[in-house]
């Protein structure tokens, strides 16, 4: 799918229309769990767009470099996980040391995303797809930001939808999930924007 | 004796439907999403869980003794990608098809939040019988749900029930159902039916 060199392409196909929260569900759990209030919402987008770049550029040089040579592909899993949940670790203590305010802005979502699926689903596609370091880079960079996009556009709209008179049983989660989808039609139509 | 065994029967029921992952704790929502468009998919992963569950279920609570608190975590996840591999392995060489339409989403289970938060939350406390129960409930409550929302995609979106066509020839599929949005909009009103009967409880 991915086999256009062209950049652009790559980007527009990552944060569009294959958007990681609507179009391949991926990173759900805080999907729906942070975008009750704007503020928390952009930032885990952010923090998701900076750790996700950061850490899909890691595992992709682990990969090609340490376990392709060596034809240890079948540790894949293991090893991309503990890539990104040493390297959040990592990142939160020079953040903390050398960015105390960025530190503070990001608050507890920096250890949360160890568990966030868009990391390592981009870490993985990238692999998937074959595609070399810097159409890794702006493929998870596409993808984290489609993430940051999607869950601060559904904030925006989950902050409205608390005042509306909506039927008892569908409060709370349920509309958000019906939202998700009204949503997820929407960027469905991005899907026409140019053939590949 | 048999109070024992009642206790054991609870924490296997416990995962189907009291504490049922989905629906009550809305964990590991991104695989009953993503793989609900057909119910063999569906039921694919379903099975891959409920291994992948007891499975590290069980090897969780078999250490739990050993392993130092402060560096449990790391040693779980690697137990679970453990599981997550072999099973990777497994399903492409007997089922390459399932395999392959699950794609990215097999991996992934390794950040399914069930899986890790079962771990910690009861087999890194309880012994190795509890927690396979533990394990076997939670999973199949899983693929009860992944299961449900599979028929009701694949019949409406599609007419058929794994595959066999059950509807007609006349019938007109709602594509949008095995449409990423059909899957949102499936699981939102099975949330709102579940707590609508909770609602009906509290009532009486």
């Amino acid at each position: 799918m991915l086999n256009e060199t062209n950049l652009f392409f790559i980007f527009l196909s990552a944060f569009l229309i294959n958007n990681i929260l609507l179009i391949r569900f991926l990173g759900l759990c805080s999907f729906i769990g942070i975008s009750t209030n704007i503020k928390s919402s952009i930032g885990m987008g952010i923090a998701v767009v900076f750790v996700t770049v950061m850490a899909c550029s890691l595992s992709w040089a682990v990969y090609n470099f340490l376990l392709a040579p060596f034809h240890l592909e079948y540790l894949r899993t293991t090893t991309f996980i503990l890539t990104i949940a040493s390297f959040v670790q990592f990142e939160e203590m020079i953040i903390r040391k050398k960015l105390p305010a960025l530190y503070r802005a990001f608050g507890i979502y920096l250890p949360l995303i160890t568990t966030n699926c868009v990391i390592l689903a981009s870490a993985f596609l990238g692999i998937d797809y074959k595609l070399s370091f810097i159409q890794n880079l702006i493929f998870s960079f596409g993808i984290s930001f489609g993430y940051c996009f999607g869950i601060i556009i559904f904030a925006t709209i989950r902050e409205e939808i608390e005042i509306a008179p909506i039927p008892e049983s569908f409060k709370g989660v349920p509309i958000a999930f019906i939202l998700a989808a009204l949503m997820s039609l929407a960027f469905l139509g991005f899907k026409g924007l140019f053939k590949l | 004796m048999e109070n024992r065994k009642l206790i054991d029967f609870k924490v296997f029921l416990n995962g189907i439907w009291r504490e049922n992952p989905i629906l009550f704790i809305m964990l590991g929502l991104c695989p009953v999403l993503a793989v609900s468009s057909s119910v063999k998919d569906a039921l694919g992963m379903g099975i891959s869980v409920i291994f992948i569950l007891t499975g590290s279920n069980l090897v969780i609570s078999l250490i739990r003794k050993i392993v130092p608190n402060h560096v449990r975590i790391p040693v779980f996840i690697v137990v679970i990608a453990t599981f997550v591999t072999i099973t990777d392995y497994i399903l492409a060489a007997y089922s390459p098809q399932i395999h392959k339409n699950l794609g990215v989403y097999l991996p992934l289970i390794v950040v399914n939040c069930i899986i890790l938060g079962r771990a910690e939350g009861f087999a890194s406390k309880n012994n190795v019988f509890n927690s396979i129960l533990d394990g076997l409930g939670m999973g199949i409550g899983f693929t009860l749900i992944i299961f449900i929302i599979s028929s009701v995609r694949e019949i409406l979106g599609n007419g058929t029930f794994m595959g066999k066509l059950i509807l007609g020839e006349n019938f007109k599929p709602f594509l949008i159902m095995i449409m990423p949005p059909g899957a949102f909009l499936v699981i939102g009103i099975l949330i709102a039916l579940k707590q609508k009967l909770e609602k009906g409880k509290k009532k009486c």
